[in-house]
């Protein structure tokens, strides 16, 4: 239940921002990358080979994890300053990890979740495992199974930058996505 | 009081895996201008290098409270200093308000006897005599019994000199990086390694009596809970349910521990009874419950839960189930821990200027902000309740300082290198 309270309205949120994304960026490098990386991916669903990747006429195998123009490479999802939610601009990249692991059904992904070095370390723990569980649900919404995604956070005990300045607090607070 | 102060002398904790070398610097950075003076001095016929220590670890400790100003040498009154015999008049011409004489006499090989005598001047009387046997390693620790009791004769305060504080050291750099575990005297000195890892530990706590700790380690790449023996010390994982094991808090009577857990879910707090292993869920609300900490009756849990939007500090009964939120100043309040007496919560408080250590007097409801840093954490009482440790942020490093519970004494420790962070006091022993 309390679940759908925090995720409608970033489900809501994420229907809006990919309508306009597919209606306007049809030209956009990157989502096009995606909508290709889709695409493959249901071919490789069709044929034998279960999970990893696709097979390419020449018949080398490819993995959309591997492009480096996907939005799959997006593979650190930023957060404000105390808070759990999904930035707008974070969703697209979010959603396609999710698309890949509904298709990918082989794989398996796990969620790191951080805080930056303000407030206490145990509520920063908390807070890191709240982040690395709404980009968890967030998966889940586009298809990923929850066996395929561990879940573990480290609160602000493993900086990804040492410095105290607004530009470093920035980058520790997110959560990692780890193939 | 000379039995008792034997038997803890000879109870030390031989347990410790190995001693470090970096010792704990202390400053005090404050203290209060109506401290009452006190000379601390050998007799005039003993200049033994084992009085010396005497008298300055005394020293050290008396002058730390910031209560007592330890009187310099060069203002002592001319004649001969003895132990029996005080010219009250001439010390107190000098304006010094108290005498501490300590003799150490050897009495075997390695074996001393250590006598103290306190004197009132303003009086005109003794207060305390007191003999007590020592060997060479435990001179210091008898040195700060010795100040414990002038300290509570003088103050009117149990002293906590003799007590240990444990705190977590983080070290090197890159792959060299080790955490570690300490536990050292209460002046910083004799700084032992409990445990030592590759990985992050933290939240480390004393058990009620003194005799465990427990932490977080992340040794298994994911945070779980650890008791370890002081005495033998044997550790043992003892949560390690999936999703968060973290911010453990002994009960009273150490038969249960309170923690964090999200294995349901959201983070929540539980009990898990240590004895039989059984786990009761005390909150299931949305959003982040963590940080418990006991009454002092051990009937309710003082918690930080972010339901009202940002962390706040709630009080739970155990019977009920029913928490009440009790902190209201400032948009962020967390960690609370409970003075001994139970009449006090510190807890870290941020109300636009910092992180900081705020005072809740639960008697009154009253709050008072006692410290001024921009990153202050992890307060935890002196078992006399006189002072509070806590982490602090100086020009770039972490370092653990102590400010008494009303704000007007404040001490740094300085590591010599590395961050030291998470201090937490032991209880009296």
């Amino acid at each position: 239940m309390k679940i759908f309270r925090y995720l409608l309205p970033l489900l809501v949120s994420g229907f809006l921002v990919s309508c306009g994304s597919n209606e306007v960026k049809t030209d956009d490098a990157s989502s096009s990358a995606a909508a290709s990386a889709s695409a493959s991916n249901s071919r490789s669903l069709d044929s034998e080979s279960s999970s990893v990747g696709i097979e390419d006429p020449q018949g080398v195998m490819l993995d959309a994890l591997d492009d480096p123009d996907n939005t799959l490479t997006m593979r650190v999802i930023y957060f404000e300053y105390d808070s759990a939610e999904v930035e707008q601009d974070s969703l697209d990249a979010v959603r396609s990890h999710g698309q890949y692991l509904s298709v990918n059904t082989g794989r398996l992904l796990r969620l790191e979740g951080h805080a930056d070095e303000r407030g206490t370390r145990e509520y920063n723990l908390a807070l890191g495992e709240s982040r690395a569980k709404t980009v968890r649900d967030l998966l889940i919404l586009e298809g990923a199974q929850p066996e395929q995604i561990e879940v573990v956070s480290f609160g602000e005990e493993r900086p990804a930058v040492f410095g105290s300045d607004e530009a470093s607090l920035q980058k520790n607070r997110r959560v990692e996505i780890v193939y | 009081m000379v039995r008792r102060l034997v038997l803890s002398v000879a109870f030390i904790v031989c347990c410790l895996v190995q001693p470090a070398f970096a010792l704990l610097e202390i400053e005090i950075s404050q203290g209060v201008e109506s401290a009452l003076p006190i000379a601390v001095t050998a007799t005039s016929s003993d200049s033994s290098a084992e009085t010396r220590l005497m008298t300055q670890v005394i020293s050290a400790d008396l002058h730390r409270s910031g209560l007592l100003g330890v009187v310099e040498q060069g203002r002592y009154p001319t004649g001969s200093i003895d132990k029996k015999q005080v010219e009250y008049q001439a010390w107190r011409d000098k304006g010094i308000e108290a005498l501490l004489v300590v003799t150490t006499q050897p009495i075997s090989a390695d074996q001393y006897q250590v006598e103290f005598f306190l004197y009132d001047l303003v009086r005109n009387k003794r207060s305390l005599a007191h003999s007590v046997n020592s060997d060479s390693h435990s001179l210091r620790r008898v040195a700060h019994k010795i100040a414990d009791v002038v300290f509570e004769s003088l103050v009117g305060l149990r002293g906590a000199f003799s007590t240990r504080i444990a705190y977590i050291t983080e070290m090197g750099i890159g792959k060299k990086r080790q955490y570690v575990l300490k536990v050292a005297d209460a002046d910083g000195h004799n700084p032992l390694s409990v445990f030592i890892s590759n990985k992050q530990l933290m939240s480390p706590v004393w058990s009620s009596n003194g005799s465990k700790l427990a932490y977080v380690s992340f040794e298994n790449e994911r945070s779980e809970i650890f008791i370890q023996d002081m005495a033998s010390g044997k550790r043992e994982k003892i949560s390690s349910a999936p999703g968060l094991n973290s911010a453990p808090a002994w009960s009273p009577n150490d038969q249960q521990l309170a923690l964090t857990l999200s294995q349901d879910g959201d983070p929540n707090i539980y009990i898990l009874d240590l004895k039989s292993g059984n786990k009761r869920q005390l909150t299931s609300h949305y959003g982040i419950d963590t940080e418990p900490t006991w009454s002092a009756d051990g009937r309710s849990i003082y918690f930080t839960s972010n339901r009202s939007g940002s962390p706040q500090v709630y009080k739970l009964s155990i019977s009920t189930g029913k928490a009440e939120r009790i902190s209201f100043d400032g948009r962020y309040n967390a960690a609370a821990a409970l003075s001994p007496n139970g009449e006090l919560l510190a807890m870290v408080h941020n109300d636009g200027k910092g992180y900081r250590i705020g005072v809740l007097d639960l008697r009154n409801d009253s709050f008072q902000v006692i410290t001024n840093g921009d990153l202050d954490e992890a307060p935890s009482f002196a078992p006399n309740g006189s002072m509070i440790i806590f982490s602090t942020r100086r020009s770039g490093s972490t370092i653990l300082s102590a400010v008494s519970a009303d704000g007007r004494v404040q001490q740094q420790f300085r590591l010599q290198s590395g961050k030291v962070r998470e201090p937490t006091w032991s209880p009296f022993r």
